[in-house]
């Protein structure tokens, strides 16, 4: 089993050749005709062969009818003694909350204010049109499933409009309760495809029964491509979010049950030169509550609307079929002995399947991911606090690149671009964060020297958060070749089972923090190694792991992009240590921690800011309960 | 019989299709309705959608090399103990040759270009159950290999010689045992031997007033004793049952002795039935040399019927209310799209011209008038049995079940015309296999719930792995439900593919066959609804009936056949 998942994990060494697609900036034509015309323009999308159209209400009649609901309905109503005409109404409530309305009209006004809105916003909008092209087949072929990553509320109104641009079939879309608290907002998403979950819902059997029927028959019928994020939510730090698995089960049991042939996976990963939520991502972050969506808080944000947020690169992956990935995986259909329409757990099997798919779909996402040289640039400026000379800047990001290059990074580099321009337009993209003075590049509000309130360290804290949030993107790229390096460090020796060992426990201990395919340890370190043999940093013997001369400063420069971790999570461990308390929750251990923490930063016995970040705390902790150095207890 | 059969195709040699010096198709011979038709439509229909072309045509040789066929190895002694017996034997080429294969498509690609690596060495033809007695007597004597030979039409390599056998391997060719021994009037029972063949059983009972009612699709050539080996279903199970519903005695012999009941009762409470060892014992046990099977009063009156339905799911469903309301007429079977069409390829030249306006009003009507996409049409064929009034209230029944589902009555005629089509449609194959087309058909049974899903999937699997194995021409992959029952329905697929550009078709024909039983496995779908497992369909016993099941079956070999005399190694 264990050579079986091995062979079946992505091949990451074979990244660095990979050629990728060209882009094409699609604003460019917005730029130049009428969007009025082209919201209202002739609109035929190609539609899945199989397909028998019908109207959403439709769908949710068949849904309310179908075997799986109305077992459900029976057993509850056994089981509580209620009628079943009542718990059928309650479905019906459920459905009706949760279901789409995807009206062309709503699509209409959305093509046309988001031209709008999306011409102010962004100076250019790439997609790769060879993505679009497979896509439009795949979709005719089998079922379509969309995993766009997440990173802004922008995500699913660009991936809409991206496909009624390219006269694709729109998506119905997975999307939080939340938005429905939006007025109006809610009802447009609504119409223009969005279907609302509830954040939780395990425990409620009628809502899980509707739900997975909504979204089953939609794929079943081919009715639309189905869209959500595997990471369930938006990623405040950039980092990809470990996967949820309860959407992607349930879009992938049609075929497990061969009530479809087939279904597409379709990796989409959506890259921000400048993320529209970056300083909100930091106050929450630290602490300060997220606003909750609401109509007027959707224009307050029209101030900016003035601010200029530079590309967006959005590359569609090569769709994935779930039959290629099944074969030889799950040999027999276990649904083969029970009627299909019984609610059945899943079997381990099919379990630990679900989760590589999540995994390698995620890793997809992640390898399509285009980085902008301000990636490159806050991560040598994070090393470089409070500043860091133009000129060096420019010198260490070139050499960056080329590591990155070598690491299988995707760029989008503008042809011929000089270095010096390239960074000169990304200070100027980001003057909210850096600002250039006297030839130095200093990090805002890092420079003031007097009086460390706590006031100032939340503002310092502020900006190399979000500096952070870029520099995490290259750590989704680094992380096994620089964990190496990590371990390298750690253990000051050449021995290669040494190193290994120190190396996977790294691993094991930021498997929440960052993308590991399950259960392939040796094979990231492997990777890590190989790929810092590539780039001159280290030679490899059979025994021995030795860095190079003129691989110390590359070496010690990948280590530290991931000290804020190592030294958060030490931090944190000796704010554990000092706790007296035999249990606390959740809430207390952030409190806490953010004091003990803000005491350290005071006193000037710690610079590791980012240890205030809320995601890091909740990621340590959960990896204590993974590690079982803690216990979870239900209150 | 084996001179008046093809030896290197199905059926006899004087029925075939050809292309005539017109370029039409035509059925040759008088034996079918189609005999003697030309087949305008069936040159296109084989251009459009298999890509084959006249021009491209391969010949099979016209007659066995003998030189070619592995030398006869029988030990003397063994030939004067067997001389005593009276019982008469062969070991000419030709007759070892013609019992050596069944009709799966490789074998008949052996024959038409190579030969087999092994076949029998000789051929015996005992006349009686005693003989059979002697012959097993004989075999185990001079350890020697059985392989039992009834029709020879088995589709599952089960009567392929094991490579690798170095005993002298023995046909024995029940084909002389072919006498009904006594018919029970009162009881409704008659005692045949095992070796008669359908049609000749079904004619003689016929002179008697009588019939059995199991008609598969082989009955021109199959044996009462290979259905009893392969467990054989009939068309008109609906009103006869299948075999092991037919079957009230089975006399076997095996290398232990005889094995038989000892009183003929509708059923019994005895410990597990051992009539069910033996049925799908596949020649593994010994050799079925007398049963005793259920008889009818010829029916009074028989009626086709046919309806059209606007597309195949309709059709299941009402298929499956049908069975659910058990008034299944003696057959019904459901056609897709493809294969309606496929049926419209053979249909003869008409005969005049207000035939043809009338076709053409039909297809107007159900098209343009009903609305009905020619693309997504299917077709059920119904055949009802029965006195005549009974029949035509049924009949009523029936029409009034389809027409809730949206199917059109659509004649007589194309109901006869479609049963008339599963007889000639196996000719088919040779006419393909000049052209550089290869096909098969195989089945499957399974649960109502899974029917259209496993149709879909198993299709499309074929279209898929033709595509991904480089076949150039997209394949006719197409299917019918066969059977209805309670819990399910028997499904049974036809594919074909045009091989020309690929080096070696029988190994990719064979692993898209392989990919296709996985499908259909996958699917919730047996291994062979009747078809049998022979050594095809080895690989996937053991999950088709767990380990523990496969044991079972192992221990009574064990016992029954200790040095494994029936070796021809099929099913486990």
């Amino acid at each position: 089993m264990y050579n079986q998942r091995r062979d079946w994990a992505p091949d990451l060494k074979e990244l660095t050749s990979k050629k990728r697609d060209e882009f094409e900036d699609i604003l460019e034509e917005r730029r130049q005709s009428s969007d009025l015309r082209y919201a209202m323009k002739c609109y035929t999308p190609v539609i899945y062969k199989g397909l028998s159209a019908c109207k959403p209400s439709a769908i949710k009649n068949s849904v309310l009818q179908s075997e799986q609901v109305q077992y459900v309905i029976k057993q509850l109503s056994k089981e509580m003694g209620e009628s079943a005409d009542i718990i059928q109404e309650e479905a019906t409530e459920i459905l009706d909350e949760m279901g789409h309305n995807l009206h062309i009209g709503a699509i209409r006004f959305f093509a046309f204010s988001l031209s709008k809105i999306f011409k102010r916003l962004f100076q250019r909008v790439c997609v790769n049109e060879e993505g679009i092209q497979k896509l439009q087949q795949a979709i005719q072929e089998h079922p379509v499933v969309l995993l766009p990553s997440h990173r802004s509320y922008i995500d699913f109104l660009m991936l809409s409009y991206l496909l009624y641009t390219y006269d694709l079939a729109l998506p119905v879309i997975a999307a939080g309760m939340d938005f429905l608290g939006m007025k109006i907002v809610g009802e447009l998403l609504r119409r223009s495809g969005a279907f609302f979950m509830r954040r939780s819902f395990g425990g409620n059997r009628l809502y899980w029964a509707v739900f997975a029927e909504y979204v089953k028959t939609m794929l079943r019928n081919g009715y639309a491509p189905i869209e959500f994020f595997l990471e369930g939510t938006r990623s405040r730090t950039s980092k990809t979010l470990t996967p949820k698995f309860g959407l992607l089960s349930i879009v992938m049991e049609p075929f497990f049950k061969r009530e479809v042939f087939d279904t597409y996976l379709v990796p989409i990963s959506i890259s921000y030169e400048r993320i529209l939520e970056e300083s909100l991502y930091a106050y929450e972050l630290l602490g300060v509550p997220k606003p909750k969506e609401s109509t007027s808080g959707l224009l307050k944000a029209r101030k900016i609307l003035s601010d200029n947020f530079g590309s967006i690169h959005v590359y569609f992956g090569q769709p994935v079929s779930l039959r290629t990935l099944a074969s030889g995986r799950i040999n027999r259909c276990p649904y083969n002995l029970v009627p299909r329409h019984l609610p059945q757990r899943l079997s381990e099997d099919i379990q630990e399947f679900v989760t590589d798919v999540a995994y390698k779909m995620e890793l997809l996402q992640i390898e399509n991911m285009v980085l902008s040289p301000w990636v490159l640039i806050a991560s040598v400026l994070l090393q470089n606090l409070p500043a860091i000379d133009f000129d060096v800047l420019v010198e260490k990001t070139l050499w960056l690149k080329g590591i990155t290059q070598v690491f299988g990074g995707f760029f989008e580099w503008p042809d011929n671009l000089c270095a010096n321009k390239a960074v000169t337009s990304s200070l100027a993209l980001h003057t909210n964060i850096v600002s250039l003075v006297n030839g130095q590049v200093v990090l805002n509000d890092m420079g003031i020297e007097d009086g460390a309130t706590e006031e100032l360290i939340f503002k310092q804290a502020l900006s190399i958060l979000m500096c952070g949030a870029y520099r995490n993107q290259l750590l989704n790229v680094f992380v096994r070749p620089s964990l190496v390096a990590v371990a390298l460090q750690m253990t000051q020796s050449f021995r290669k089972e040494e190193i290994y060992n120190c190396f996977n426990f790294l691993r094991n201990m930021f498997s929440d923090e960052f993308i590991f395919f399950p259960g392939i340890a040796l094979k990231d370190f492997e990777e890590g190694c190989f790929l810092l043999t590539k780039c001159d940093v280290i030679q490899v013997t059979p025994q021995e792991i030795l860095v190079t001369e003129k691989g110390n400063s590359a070496a010690s420069f990948l280590a530290a992009m991931f000290r804020p971790f190592m030294e958060g999570y030490q931090i944190i461990c000796r704010y554990l240590s000092k706790e007296t308390k035999e249990t606390f929750t959740e809430k207390q251990f952030i409190l806490g921690i953010r004091n003990f923490a803000f005491q350290l930063l005071e006193t000037g016995s710690t610079q590791c800011y980012e240890v205030l970040s809320s995601d890091l705390q909740k990621n340590a902790l959960a990896a204590f309960v993974r590690l079982n150095v803690m216990k979870k207890m239900k209150m | 019989r084996q001179e008046i059969l093809k030896w290197n195709g199905w059926g006899y040699n004087d029925s075939k299709f050809i292309f005539n010096k017109k370029g039409q198709a035509e059925f040759t011979g008088k034996r079918y309705r189609l005999s003697g038709m030309v087949l305008p439509i069936l040159k296109e229909w084989m251009e459009k959608t298999l890509g084959a072309s006249l021009e491209h045509k391969i010949t099979s040789r016209t007659s066995l090399n003998i030189s070619d066929v592995p030398p006869s190895i029988v030990n003397e002694e063994f030939l004067q103990d067997l001389r005593a017996t009276k019982i008469s034997y062969s070991r000419e080429a030709e007759d070892r040759v013609f019992r050596a294969h069944g009709h799966c498509l490789h074998e008949i690609l052996v024959l038409r270009e190579g030969m087999f690596k092994r076949i029998p060495d000789i051929v015996v033809w005992p006349d009686c159950h005693d003989d059979v007695v002697k012959i097993v007597e004989l075999a185990s004597k001079h350890n020697l290999c059985i392989i039992p030979f009834g029709g020879g039409t088995s589709v599952s390599s089960a009567l392929e010689c094991p490579a690798d056998e170095r005993r002298t391997i023995v046909s024995l060719d029940t084909s002389q045992m072919n006498r009904i021994l006594w018919i029970d009037e009162r009881n409704l029972t008659a005692h045949i031997e095992a070796g008669i063949i359908g049609q000749d059983l079904e004619r003689q009972l016929g002179e008697s007033g009588y019939c059995t009612g199991h008609e598969p699709d082989s009955m021109e050539f199959s044996s009462l004793g290979g259905w009893v080996a392969t467990r054989a279903s009939g068309m008109k199970k609906n009103i006869y049952g299948n075999i092991e519903d037919l079957v009230v005695h089975i006399k076997m012999v095996t290398p232990r002795g005889v094995i038989e009941k000892g009183c003929q009762v509708p059923r019994m409470s005895t410990g597990p039935d051992i009539h069910h060892f033996i049925m799908g014992s596949e020649g593994t046990l010994g050799v079925v040399t007398e049963v005793t099977i259920k008889i009818r009063p010829t029916p009074e009156y028989q009626k086709y019927g046919s309806v059209v339905f606007p597309n195949f799911e309709r059709g299941v469903a009402c298929l499956r209310e049908i069975a659910k309301q058990r008034c299944a007429p003696a057959s019904i079977r459901l056609v897709d799209n493809a294969q309606f069409q496929f049926g419209h390829a053979l249909k003869p030249q008409v005969a005049s011209i207000f035939t043809s306006f009338l076709d053409g009003l039909k297809k107007f009507y159900i098209t343009k008038f009903k609305g009905f996409d020619p693309n997504e049409l299917c077709v059920a064929t119904l055949l009802f049995e029965g006195d005549r009034e009974k029949v035509l209230q049924h009949e009523k029944q029936v029409y009034d079940i389809a027409a809730k589902f949206g199917g059109l009555a659509a004649g007589e005629d194309n109901g006869q015309r479609g049963y008339m089509l599963t007889f000639v449609i196996a000719y088919l194959r040779d006419l393909g296999l000049d052209y550089y087309v290869i096909g098969e058909s195989f089945e499957t049974s399974v649960p109502w719930d899974r029917v259209i899903d496993l149709c879909r999937n198993v299709k499309e699997r074929i279209v898929r792995e033709c595509k991904e194995k480089g076949v150039q021409f997209a394949p006719f992959s197409t299917c019918r439900v066969t059977q209805t029952y309670d819990a399910g329905a028997c499904v049974y697929f036809y594919f074909a593919f045009n091989y020309r550009g690929i080096s070696d078709p029988i190994h990719v024909y064979e692993q898209i066959e392989t990919a296709a039983r996985e499908e259909i496995l996958a699917n919730g779908g047996s291994l062979s609804h009747h078809h049998g497992v022979g050594k095809l369909r080895k690989q996937w016993m053991k999950e088709s009936i767990s380990d523990v099941g496969l044991g079972m079956l192992k221990s009574v070999k064990a016992y029954v056949d200790p040095n494994n005399i029936f070796g021809n190694r099929n099913l486990l």
